[in-house]
């Protein structure tokens, strides 16, 4: 694939768009796992809402 | 009766309805954007004065108008706060601002690496490239609010009230390009002035991003949800131990 004489310009856009979205949805997934094992590890020490509802993802 | 919205402003509700959508719009996203990609790649042409060099503004412009309709939906998650007191109102907002923040980000940068080969310079103080660097600044600004207040409540009023103040920045954006002599160029009308040949491959890629965003939202928003629940197991917890209602030991 030929992108000319500005090929880098465009190779450094589209890695810099490739770099932050990855480190945003890496972020999230890995945020979402931390809420949920800390939520598994309440709920097993007993911890619950209050009306005893379990307080895993399915909420 | 419940109107739709307030029906899902339960966090219970939102937890099964977003639960339910996410694979599906995630999936939409990834098929859009692998689309689009092709699209780009492999079909569409160069442009006839840009070149290849086009090919960064299928990237470019989803990115800035992400940048723009995501601090639409804060200003209006703000306004749901401040007024209706709707409860998922600050969640959102606060899950939609490093989102924001990393669009306009792209938007910087990508059209920096645009405009280095078509104008000459990385960068020029005119008044669109300005505007979109202090929206950048502003989601900052939200995010360091937000993070330097203990307490949630007053951090979400203050953050709400700032986000609204700062939805002036929003027009000067749009229009900047007509009020200004700028280096930006205007605004585009893609139903006439694009080829078709570039004009799809533009309209996948910003409908793809948008799926992303909507992803990546209500991925952030369901995360927001569980961390305060488990910051109020923590409270109920620590209160049962101590043998304080769990409101005490919240105000400790």
């Amino acid at each position: 694939m030929d992108l000319g004489p500005h090929a880098v310009f465009i190779w450094a856009s589209y890695a810099a768009v490739t770099v932050t979205i990855g480190g945003l949805i890496a972020w999230i997934v890995y945020d979402g796992a931390n809420q949920r094992a800390a939520l598994a590890e309440l709920e097993d020490r007993g911890v619950r809402r209050r009306g005893g509802k379990p307080t895993g993802t399915s909420l | 009766m419940q109107s739709w919205t307030q029906r899902l402003a339960n966090p219970t509700r939102f937890m099964q309805v977003s639960g339910t959508l996410l694979p599906w719009v995630a999936a939409a996203a990834a098929a859009l954007i692998a689309y689009g990609l092709y699209l780009v790649f492999f079909v569409a042409p160069p442009d006839y004065q840009q070149g290849e060099t086009v090919k960064i503004m299928y990237i470019h412009v989803p990115s800035a108008w992400l940048a723009l309709m995501t601090y639409g939906l804060i200003a209006i998650s703000s306004f749901g706060l401040l007024v209706f007191r709707h409860p998922l109102a600050d969640v959102s907002a606060k899950a939609a601002a490093p989102i924001g923040a990393a669009f306009t980000l792209l938007a910087l940068i990508t059209g920096s690496l645009w405009g280095k080969p078509m104008w000459g310079t990385y960068w020029v103080w005119d008044a669109r490239l300005t505007s979109v660097l202090i929206l950048f600044f502003l989601y900052l600004g939200l995010m360091a609010l937000r993070s330097s207040l203990d307490d949630e409540g007053t951090a979400a009023k203050l953050t709400a009230v700032l986000a609204l103040v700062g939805t002036a920045i929003l027009p000067i954006i749009k229009f900047s390009v007509e009020w200004w002599n700028t280096l930006h160029q205007p605004s585009t009308n893609f139903t006439s002035t694009v080829d078709p040949s570039m004009r799809w491959p533009l309209l996948i890629m910003a409908v793809g991003f948008t799926l992303l965003f909507i992803a990546m939202h209500l991925a952030a928003m369901r995360n927001e949800v569980l961390r305060r629940r488990v910051k109020a197991l923590r409270l109920q917890e620590a209160a049962s131990r101590d043998g304080l209602p769990a409101h005490a030991s919240a105000a400790e």
